[in-house]
């Protein structure tokens, strides 16, 4: 009963999504305010029978409902409740309609939000939205429905995969989810721009906020699978450069650029043909990034059941939505303006070369990651393109974003003098040059890419605060207070160097971890010891435990420290009860400089275990950059000129410092 | 193609700098303002890009990305001797799968995918395929305990307790699926479960073929 309820639900909302895909777009053509209007409540609607029909296979799941094949390939009776709720997302069926879910959501989220938006533009946004709305109810409806009847209903459900039953794996996909869908915002407003024939800074601001929200959902959602990835697979490793993880990575770096190229649109009014095919391709590639993970083209550790139907209706609707999108750009594209002129060495500039070089990345993921493709599409063979390629291309394009990020912000928009830029950061340069050299030397043996990314990073946080404690400080002959300058910063701006210096951390992190980090494959008898990283592991025990749905072999592993004992390690190898194989559940010391990390491999005779040791140095520091990146896009999003209304523009505060962001008074002068 | 007109005339100028931080140094006129002009080619490069990629992406939906052409396909099946599962006296050896084309199937106990596969192996031998085995990695009272549950389709099992004759095959997972003519030459190779379909278009075509051929 509850399945066709869903079901049935899940109809609902698709006809909605006709309506708010078709009735508000001919409002706006017509000037027609009823039909316009139709947007807001339609997009209620859909989120509230999306919400239905969810709660509806959640119920089955926590009910045990092994009538539906879904929850019956995905659950089991044994299966811990938190997992019985996250498992509904377990599988390709139940993590689509937690998308359209999301989509439905974001919708909602525009309706609410955007009420000072011109009718017809939030009509169109609405209109936009309900256009892909209907393509992936569609899709779950017609190719994946996950309330599909399993009859006769088994008596015992299949399990949730054990490496997903995982905290990490319980937020891992929905924070994902809010990045993907949220670009569609994005592409909605461009959409909406360029059918309105109005891209402009007004357009370029309304979107800036939601590009900053799902940004920040993004970057989470990449950090905690990687997280996941990190201590559940249990191999030391936390970014594979599998084509999955490309998929996430792409929108992403696209994704990044547009939110810079935004900052151009809106302050400058340039950039705006450009904005526009960032916001497509953004969204273009979140498409792709579904084809990829749900076609089964490419071969990945994560990738769902192949389907060569759902594969075609998602290329299909790619199709279509891509094709329909780059068509009306061409199409408009033409009649832009190209916005303010602006010297070789300016804000423009800097977020222009910004700009392509996030852009060239992102080209050389995906070549990367479809050129496996292509040789077999041209019958030119098979070959898998790993690691190697990936760090070869990606880390020489980083370099001159990273060196560029310490002057970007403080470079004023038109032009600026590079000398003196130069010469205001000359201190911090040679403190973070020689500090930067220095500092490996304390972790290991010297390396230069250790070296260069101590140096990047202390340069790009040097730089920030530096720009911050110059705005704080009360200028000669100001009267204002420090808590005035403060309050005055403007959100957006603060989150910028958030972001930044959430960079420089995870640069710091990535660079150090992969020069440094250690591991041994040893094997260790109760009463052994084994030296990693200048740590010495000693198990103590081994001893047979019993989890709610498995049992496992828990080894005791005691850790030393200059003969210290600093804490204990309990890894596991588990025996999930619907499994034939068994997996390893890695014990974890988090610290601030390193993690240590110990894992069962297999049993021995003689009472003992191949065990792998690791010693990850400044680990967290990556996860630390991922989280204040997160954060900073947080808060930008909220920024108080992004609540303010249209019709009041100019009450907003004429100091241009107020307004945050990119924008902002130069220490020297005015803007 | 109809040239562009902005929707709402008249009011543009005010709504443009009330938009703008920054209006004094603002030089832009806003797109709309300016002559329509006849679309630009240069504006259909990404149209076109994605064409090609659409095509691309169309062609690779229909392979597979798990089919990895094998170095043995078309080489000598290579050469092993082993004793066989049923009976640790008796020896099975390359050259017993010689004559007649055969499936030669590696398989464990412990695996559960050839489980799943087993119903086809019953299929194939029904059909007239000899089936043979190579028993991988495994124990000899699990692997029998498996047949005596799931059936025995095996004309004959290799017994390869310590993986080297598997080695030689190039297994790296189980279930693995070798057709071998009459020489003693591997024409086809399947890594994983083979399934109805595989049967139908790959392992029975061929297998008529080759028996033709003999």
């Amino acid at each position: 009963m509850v399945a066709e309820l869903g079901l049935f639900a899940l109809i609902l909302a698709l006809l909605l999504a006709v309506a708010q895909g078709t009735l508000p777009l001919i409002g706006a053509a017509r000037g027609d305010v009823a039909l316009m209007a139709v947007g807001r409540s339609a997009a209620y609607g859909q989120l509230f029978f999306m919400a239905l029909a969810y709660a509806a296979l959640t119920y089955a799941f926590v009910t045990d409902d092994f009538s539906i094949a879904y929850v019956a390939n995905h659950s089991n009776t044994l299966l811990p409740t938190q997992y019985k709720v996250s498992g509904v997302w377990g599988g390709h069926e139940g993590s689509l309609l937690l998308w359209v879910l999301i989509l439905s959501f974001w919708s909602a989220a525009v309706a609410t939000f955007s009420r000072s938006l011109p009718r017809e533009v939030l009509a169109r946004v609405l209109g936009v939205m309900g256009l892909i709305a209907i393509g992936f109810i569609g899709f779950t409806l017609f190719t994946s429905s996950p309330f599909e009847r399993l009859l006769p209903a088994a008596l015992e459900g299949r399990d949730l995969n054990p490496m997903l039953q995982d905290p990490g794996l319980i937020i891992h996909p929905p924070m994902l989810y809010m990045g993907y869908v949220g670009f569609s915002v994005a592409f909605a407003f461009a959409i909406a721009a360029l059918i309105g024939g109005r891209l402009d800074a007004a357009w370029a601001r309304w979107s800036r906020p939601w590009t900053a929200v799902a940004w920040a959902f993004l970057t989470i959602g990449i950090g905690l699978g990687s997280w996941w990835a990190y201590y559940v697979l249990g191999w030391g490793g936390w970014w594979f450069w599998d084509p999955v993880e490309n998929a996430s990575f792409m929108p992403w770096l696209m994704g990044t650029a547009l939110l810079h190229s935004l900052a151009v649109t809106e302050k400058r009014g340039g950039f705006k043909n450009w904005t526009v095919m960032l916001a497509i391709l953004t969204f273009s590639l979140v498409l792709l990034a579904a084809f990829l993970v749900r076609s089964g083209v490419l071969t990945s550790v994560h990738a769902f059941a192949v389907d060569p139907d759902r594969g075609l209706y998602l290329l299909a609707f790619m199709a279509v939505v891509v094709a329909g999108s780059l068509t009306l750009f061409a199409w408009r594209a033409g009649k832009v303006g190209l916005g303010g002129g602006f010297s070789f060495v300016s804000r423009e500039s800097a977020l222009l070369t910004n700009n392509v070089l996030l852009a060239v990345s992102g080209a050389a993921v995906l070549l990367g990651t479809l050129y496996p493709l292509f040789l077999d599409a041209f019958g030119l063979g098979k070959i898998s393109v790993g690691p190697p390629y990936f760090e070869a291309v990606f880390l020489p394009l980083m370099l001159p974003l990273l060196l560029l990020l310490c002057f970007g912000p403080r470079l004023r928009w038109k032009q600026d003098s590079p000398t003196e830029q130069l010469w205001r950061l000359r201190w911090i340069f040679a403190v973070s040059l020689v500090f930067g050299m220095i500092w490996p030397l304390f972790v290991g043996s010297w390396s230069f890419l250790a070296g260069i990314g101590a140096f990047l990073g202390l340069w790009i946080i040097g730089s920030s605060l530096k720009d911050l404690v110059e705005r704080l400080l009360p200028r000669a002959g100001s009267r204002q207070t420090l808590g005035t300058r403060a309050g005055r910063l403007g959100r957006s701006y603060v989150g910028m160097q958030l972001a930044h210096i959430g960079v420089a951390l995870a640069v710091i992190g990535i660079t150090f971890v992969l020069g440094y980090d250690d591991e041994r494959d040893v094997r260790m008898a109760v009463g052994e010891t084994v030296e990693v990283g200048g740590y010495g592991f000693r198990l103590d025990s081994l001893e047979r435990i019993q989890g709610p749905n498995f049992e496992a072999d828990q080894a005791t592993v005691a850790v030393y420290r200059d003969g210290q004992r600093m804490t204990t390690l309990r890894p596991q190898m588990r025996e999930y009860f619907s499994q034939d194989q068994p997996m390893a559940h890695t014990s974890l010391h988090r610290g601030f400089f390193r993690d240590l990390y110990v894992n069962m491999g297999e049993p021995l005779p003689g009472n003992a275990w191949v065990m792998r040791v690791y010693y990850k140095p400044y680990m967290n520091w990556v996860w630390a950059g991922v989280i204040l990146m997160g954060l900073g896009g947080f808060l930008a999003a909220t920024d108080r000129r992004y609540r303010v209304r249209v019709r009041r523009e100019e009450d907003l505060p004429d100091e241009a410092g107020n307004l945050g962001g990119t924008s902002g008074v130069q220490p020297g002068g005015a803007a | 193609m109809q040239p562009f007109t902005p929707p709402v005339p008249g009011i543009r100028n005010e709504v443009l700098f009330a938009t703008h931080a920054v209006p004094a140094v603002h030089p832009c006129p806003d797109g709309f303002l300016e002559v329509p002009k006849p679309m630009k080619l240069r504006f259909l490069i990404p149209l076109f890009a994605f064409f090609a990629l659409v095509g691309v992406l169309w062609v690779g939906l229909s392979l597979d990305p798990r089919a990895l052409p094998s170095p043995l396909v078309g080489k000598e099946a290579p050469d092993f001797d082993l004793p066989q599962l049923h009976q640790p006296d008796a020896r099975f050896a390359r050259a017993d799968m010689l004559g007649k084309p055969a499936l030669f199937n590696v398989w464990a106990s412990w695996c559960v995918t050839c489980r799943q596969e087993h119903p086809m192996l019953s299929y194939l031998r029904d059909q007239g395929v000899p089936v043979y085995g190579l028993n991988y990695k495994d124990t000899r009272s699990d692997a029998l305990r498996f047949l005596a549950r799931f059936g025995d389709p095996y004309q004959a099992i290799g017994f390869d307790e310590a993986g080297m004759v598997g080695i030689d095959y190039g297994v790296y997972a189980t279930p693995e699926t070798f057709l071998i003519d009459r020489d003693g030459m591997i024409r086809f190779k399947h890594i994983g479960m083979i399934t109805p379909e595989i049967i139908e278009n790959k392992i029975l075509p061929l297998y008529r073929q080759l028996e033709a051929e003999s």
